[in-house]
């Protein structure tokens, strides 16, 4: 019955934009509803400044799209599955609101877009880390924006194990995220002819790492690989500059760590890390002057996740604006027939099963003295291309990926 | 190499020192806990956003006004402790005598009211903090590498646990204190002034909190939120102890940074989760706690 819906609702959209009429948009609001942790463990990465992203695109189209008026609301969604979907289910059915955006623990983005389907609204998410989101479980009403786990494994495991890090010991945080990245790893690592030695579960969260950073010494692994997010991720790499992890011939792998994270522990205790971003704020100029305008309204730079929660609201604006149209499926058909080229992605693509693909990053962590300010602290190593980043479509367990 | 239920005794003795070096924050952390209670009934909620501002004011203090460690390790605990005054001085005061219920509600408010303010101000991902130059480094035990900082975490800690026992347990002021909250009319009478004695007695409590926080300073990421979860384990340790036991708090927070650290080693997953086990086997067998006073 849904699928007959939107298979009419776009028929008919499609129909109107043949014949030139102007397709409607609803209420001549387009409404979008900005949904994050602004307050808990993730709040820095995407939170109240994910919000000036939004707005700043919003305020980039002038306030309108094709006359109609561009609102937004917004909630935090307490890092709770409930607590987002009971405010996604008021947005939709009472509110009218077409298009939620930010997300980012993934349980939440997973149980949001459950209810975008039912509804048949758009979901765009940027925060969000677990692949799965778009394998298993996928959705014809959600797009994922900006990264997630298997190109984070792709590109930093693969590149360590490359340098000769073979042998690999893993604090993982024991959550389904932190499985989900294990697993990855594991894939990489293994596939690239390095070996897992040993790994150990750590309580989400955990403050005192020293006890577990001295098990992964005493495995006399090459590497110290960290499954783990925010303030684990963090203070495991506090821990271990502390306890001389690199002085004595271990190397760190963090495989998710964001701009914040990173100015949170400074140069000076994070040099050399290796990650996988999906963006940097001063790798050209179109990244810089964005920043700097994003810098102007926030007074801290951007991570990856707000440069995101913007051109994906661009996207969204312009596919609006092309379609003359709020439909989810006609906006999301638009979306996706457009490359995205901007100031986060060139030649960026959403396929069918809402994956956004785009080039990846491996970078490194600089050291004091390359370092020219506070937030100056990558510097790419290597542009990961797109095809090779993301899950192939081949692999897909997505229901609309025809394998 | 030796093995003890296949784990090498070399780690399993550096897991050991590290339950110890834990067991020290515990013990700082639910002795300041047991004070507050001891002696004035109050089931201090607050006490995790105490140990946050200390921290938070050693950072801040430095960043803005250039005050090192060392002057840190003073002014935080005293600034925080004048804080501490006046929460007593303008709201506790006036629940006094009332249900433990309202306390523990008033300061879970207080604590909540804080640390959503800071979040507001400076965010969760943490800030910066460098390690004193003298501390960097460590030593080789042969079984693990010690950093210089978490031998002094141990020292410090010890030496500040051992002298508030000390004073209050062995000392006239001690005397004083307990006498004034078992019969402050009395105490009153022979011209003492126990509504003085009882702030600054919440004031010394949160102060110690705050030391705490300094401590952790370089070796934790120092955000708003970073007391919260440590205030419920705190907590388990002192209703493990006994609570309002000066040194039950002290003995049990050492034994279990222990606990917690062989639990880290044999099976991390129930690492989280084995203080609270205890404490509800404590609660099933010792109601009182294993220092505590029979009721």
């Amino acid at each position: 019955m849904t699928m007959m819906k939107k298979l009419l609702t776009s028929a008919v959209a499609s129909a109107m934009m043949a014949s030139g009429a102007q397709a409607a948009i609803s209420n001549d609001t387009v409404k979008i509803g900005y949904l994050a942790d602004m307050s808990g463990t993730y709040r820095d990465l995407a939170g109240p400044n994910g919000l000036k992203a939004l707005e700043m695109a919003i305020a980039d189209f002038g306030g309108q799209v094709n006359g109609a008026k561009i609102e937004v609301v917004s909630a935090d969604d307490r890092n709770s599955p409930d607590t987002s979907s009971s405010t996604v289910r008021r947005w939709v059915e009472n509110e009218d609101v077409d298009l939620v955006a930010g997300m980012v623990a993934s349980s939440v983005s997973i149980a949001v877009s459950k209810i975008l389907e039912e509804n048949d609204r758009l979901g765009i998410i940027s925060g969000s880390a677990a692949s799965s989101i778009t394998n298993e479980h996928c959705t014809p009403n959600h797009i994922h924006y900006v990264y997630d786990t298997y190109p984070l494994a792709n590109g930093t495991a693969s590149a360590v194990v490359k340098e000769g890090g073979k042998t690999w010991y893993m604090l993982t945080a024991d959550y389904a995220f932190g499985h989900a990245l294990e697993g990855d790893v594991t894939r990489v690592v293994e596939a690239n002819g390095g070996e897992i030695v040993g790994a150990v579960r750590h309580p989400f969260p955990t403050q005192d790492f020293s006890s577990f950073i001295l098990q992964a010494q005493a495995s006399g692994a090459d590497v110290i690989g960290l499954a783990n997010a925010g303030a684990d991720t963090t203070n495991a790499i506090t821990t271990a500059s502390e306890f001389g992890v690199t002085q004595s011939g271990q190397t760190l792998a963090a495989l998710l760590l964001f701009l914040t994270d990173v100015h949170a522990l400074g140069a000076e205790t994070a040099q050399g890390i290796q990650l996988t971003t999906g963006w940097y704020w001063d790798m050209n100029d179109d990244t810089r002057e964005w920043s700097d305008r994003f810098m102007e309204e926030t007074g801290v730079r951007p991570t990856m996740v707000h440069a995101g929660i913007y051109s994906s609201a661009m996207q969204y604006l312009k596919a609006v604006e092309a379609t003359g149209s709020d439909d989810a499926q006609t906006v999301r058909k638009q979306m996706m027939d457009t490359p995205i080229n901007d100031m986060f992605a060139k030649n960026g693509k959403i396929r069918v099963d809402g994956r956004m693909v785009h080039d990846m990053y491996l970078a490194e962590v600089k050291t004091p003295a390359e370092s020219k300010n506070e937030w100056d602290l990558y510097k790419i190593l290597r542009t990961i291309p797109a095809e090779e980043s993301y899950r192939p479509l081949s692999e897909s367990k997505c229901k609309l990926v025809n394998n | 190499m030796s093995m003890i239920f296949g784990v090498p005794l070399a780690v399993l003795s550096g897991q050991l020192l590290i339950g110890i070096i834990n067991g020290a924050f515990y013990a700082l952390l639910s002795l300041g806990l047991a004070v507050i209670f001891g002696l004035l009934k109050i089931i201090n909620f607050a006490h995790g956003a105490m140990y946050m501002l200390g921290a938070m004011a050693t950072v801040l203090m430095f960043d803005y006004l250039g005050v090192n460690y060392w002057a840190a390790l003073l002014l935080a605990p005293l600034l925080v402790g004048a804080f501490g005054v006046a929460i007593e001085y303008f709201l506790l005061r006036r629940i006094a005598g009332q249900d433990h219920i309202y306390s523990l509600l008033l300061t879970f408010g207080v604590a909540l009211i804080i640390s959503g303010v800071l979040v507001n101000w400076f965010g969760v991902s943490g800030l910066r903090y460098t390690m004193p130059d003298v501390f960097k480094g460590g030593v080789n035990l042969g079984f693990m590498f010690m950093p210089y900082y978490r031998a002094w975490v141990i020292v410090a800690a010890l030496v500040v646990c051992f002298a508030t026992w000390f004073v209050i347990e062995k000392t006239k002021l001690g005397a004083y204190l307990r006498a004034g909250t078992e019969d402050s009319e009395l105490m009153q009478g022979f011209g003492i002034n126990v509504p003085l004695l009882i702030s600054l007695t919440y004031g010394f409590g949160v102060a110690l909190a705050a030391f705490a926080g300094v401590l952790a300073a370089p070796i934790y990421s120092v955000t708003p939120v970073m007391g919260s979860a440590t205030l419920i384990t705190v907590f388990a340790v002192v209703v493990i102890g006994g609570m309002g036991s000066i040194g039950g708090a002290i003995i049990t927070g050492i034994l279990m940074g222990v606990i917690e650290g062989l639990t880290k080693t044999f099976y991390p997953p129930a690492s989280s989760a084995v203080i609270f086990l205890v404490m509800v086997l404590v609660l099933m067998f010792r109601p009182s706690g294993l220092f505590g006073k029979e009721a």
